[in-house]
């Protein structure tokens, strides 16, 4: 599901009023990001929130980012070079900042629990480091971009099984301003 | 010595200053050669049977401190594997029976205890507490050893370590481990937004206190060998940083100003030094930092993960972990970053390496085929012993006497995270004596302090 690729609590309001009315099933939100409190508040957004139409993300926006151009890449077990899809993401994330040269990023390098704390941490870094190597390669200023690693410490998903460890290694570029 | 026949007599005056305002004074032995000792070299050690009998007062609040002390003590030995502390509710003597004479030795043969702690609690005019232990080779019916030591009352535990301590010398030649303390990280909450926080108790698990309130997310501590101040790695800012704590102010500085990352602090034995990896454009090299003078020098310079540096006890090679030959393996260099050596050969990656404050041995975690296994290998890499083996596990920290090693351990939890598990596990480096260390809740990334001053 492509949902999970985004993180549902990365969703703005109008994109999860979307959901819940094109879904039978709710997704589940962590309902922290989300805001309005989750499901309880949800009627009345999709009461007034237009679901004819695509979601009213306004361009330029973290939101925008995160939904329409996809905001992470997936690595390969204590790996750290660009896939095809990583770079096909990170392009399209390089175009959309050449687009708003006053946006800044922050690059977070993520990685899953197989592997010892410190080592970890020295691996979300080159993670991170390759995404902000392909954004320069690509046009983006190095002033815009920070970079931060995490290490095993924040996973997305949070099974311990191969489908939850490869959505966990990943770079996550946050639009910061 | 004169004083066989009323060792009670035998109080040789020798003072020792002790730190937190204790005082200790040695109980002349008589003179006896040693009956029991237990060879900690020999693979399984049979747990010694030994009798500790409630210490003895005259007031009844002494009498309760004699009874909490009498507990402690059997507690630490029951849990180092090496003794058998017998069930109090079987001694035939009482306590105050042994006032001033010899234990009835008979007695304590029925109940088939090798060795006998036999001690005594006051309070003195000045309202200190004043404690005196004896331990008696019960066949050989002679004193092995005995101390005396004052302290204000609310010290009492680390009077229950001291002679916990003591007992386990005399028995087994090697210094003891129960004055000590463990600062580790406190886990709560989801997986994604886990709360730590740094954390310190004794290594019994008292006297648990929170140092930091879980705002920053915090990793890796690890203790000077000065005792009272920590350095590890704080998201303070979102800038993740080493940094230092000091136990006793609780205040905490940042260690150097490095444009990148740095993480996986450690002091040098002296403690004048620091010593970590820093990142910077995606590599991560090891640099050590003087305390004093501030002057950072920089050890490795490889395109390859640098980190996980861990001194020699004395200080003079650091032993650190480095992908460099493809993957995760353990190097040993000279403290000045010559001589950079790969000591680690076996099948599957080595990381987390400490080196031994007896400084024969390294302990490491090792990743094979999907598990995590804590062992030893010898400084040159040769002779490894795989000690546990888990789903997931890291981490090891050394115990004082270089005879137990603490580590944490993590159980997985459902396609949620949920019902996941980590906690702190210490085991023998003999392999056996596998225990969970008992905390509130999770925890994780323990360090074992030096011996108390």
């Amino acid at each position: 599901m492509r949902l999970n690729s985004f993180g549902s609590k990365f969703l703005g309001v109008a994109a999860a009023a979307l959901l819940l009315a094109a879904c039978e099933s709710t997704p589940e939100t962590t309902g922290t990001a989300a805001g309005a409190g989750g499901q309880g508040a949800a009627p009345a957004t999709t009461a007034t929130a237009p679901t004819t139409t695509a979601p009213a993300v306004t361009p330029g926006t973290k939101a925008d980012f995160e939904l329409n151009v996809g905001d992470r890449v997936f690595f390969d077990f204590d790996k750290f070079d660009l896939k095809p899809a990583a770079r096909a993401t990170l392009e399209r994330q390089a175009a959309w900042l050449r687009q708003y040269p006053q946006k800044t990023v922050v690059i977070e390098g993520h990685c899953d629990e197989r592997g010892t704390r410190e080592y970890n941490l020295a691996l979300g870094e080159r993670r991170a480091n390759a995404a902000k190597r392909f954004l320069m390669s690509q046009g983006v200023a190095e002033a815009r971009i920070r970079t931060i690693s995490y290490g095993k410490e924040r996973p997305a998903a949070l099974g311990s099984n191969e489908a939850a460890w490869s959505q966990n290694r990943r770079s996550v570029t946050v639009v910061a301003n | 010595m004169s004083t066989t026949t009323n060792p009670i007599a035998a109080l040789r005056h020798v003072f020792v200053a002790l730190g937190a305002g204790l005082t200790l004074l040695f109980l002349a032995v008589t003179a006896a050669t040693a009956q029991i000792q237990l060879d900690l070299n020999r693979g399984v050690v049979q747990p010694l049977p030994i009798a500790i009998s409630d210490f003895d007062a005259e007031s009844p609040r002494s009498e309760q401190i004699g009874k909490e002390l009498a507990g402690v003590i059997r507690n630490n030995l029951q849990r180092s594997g090496l003794f058998q502390p017998l069930d109090p509710r079987a001694h035939i003597q009482a306590p105050s029976a042994m006032r001033n004479v010899l234990p009835r030795f008979q007695d304590w043969r029925v109940i088939n205890a090798q060795a006998l702690v036999v001690g005594r609690v006051e309070a003195t005019a000045d309202g200190r507490l004043r404690v005196e232990f004896r331990l008696w080779d019960v066949f050989a019916e002679q004193q092995l050893t005995g101390f005396v030591y004052a302290t204000t009352p609310d010290n009492w535990r680390r009077i229950a370590h001291k002679v916990s301590d003591a007992i386990y010398k005399r028995i087994t030649g090697e210094d003891g481990y129960f004055d000590t303390r463990i600062v580790f990280i406190s886990e709560s909450g989801p997986k994604n937004q886990r709360q730590k926080r740094l954390t310190i108790m004794d290594q019994d698990g008292e006297n648990l206190r929170y140092l930091t309130d879980g705002r920053y997310l915090v990793l890796t501590p690890r203790f000077s060998p000065s005792q009272q101040e920590i350095t590890y790695l704080s998201y303070f800012n979102n800038r993740p940083r080493v940094f230092l704590f000091n136990i006793d102010t609780g205040q905490q500085e940042v260690v150097g100003d490095f444009p990148g990352m740095t993480f996986a602090p450690r002091f040098a034995p002296n403690g004048n030094k620091v010593i970590m990896s820093m990142a910077q454009d995606g590599n991560s090299d090891i640099y050590a930092m003087d305390l004093r003078t501030r002057q950072v020098q920089r050890l490795t310079s490889d395109p390859a993960i640098d980190t996980a540096p861990s001194y020699s006890p004395d200080g003079r090679f650091v032993t650190f972990e480095s992908d460099r030959g493809g993957r995760q393996q353990i190097y040993v260099m000279e403290a000045d970053g010559s001589g950079q050596r790969r000591i680690s050969f076996g099948e599957g990656r080595y990381g987390t390496p400490v080196w031994s404050p007896r400084g024969d041995l390294i302990a490491f975690t090792k990743q094979l085929r999907g598990n995590f296994y804590i062992g030893v290998m010898r400084t040159d890499g040769s002779g490894e012993r795989i000690l546990t083996e888990a789903y997931h596990q890291e981490g090891p920290t050394w115990a004082p006497n270089g005879r137990v090693l603490m580590f944490f351990r993590e159980t997985p939890g459902d396609a949620q995270g949920r019902g996941a598990r980590v906690r702190l596990w210490s085991v023998d480096l003999t392999g056996h004596n596998l225990r969970e260390i008992i905390t509130p809740g999770d925890a994780s990334d323990p360090a074992w302090s030096p011996l108390s001053p």
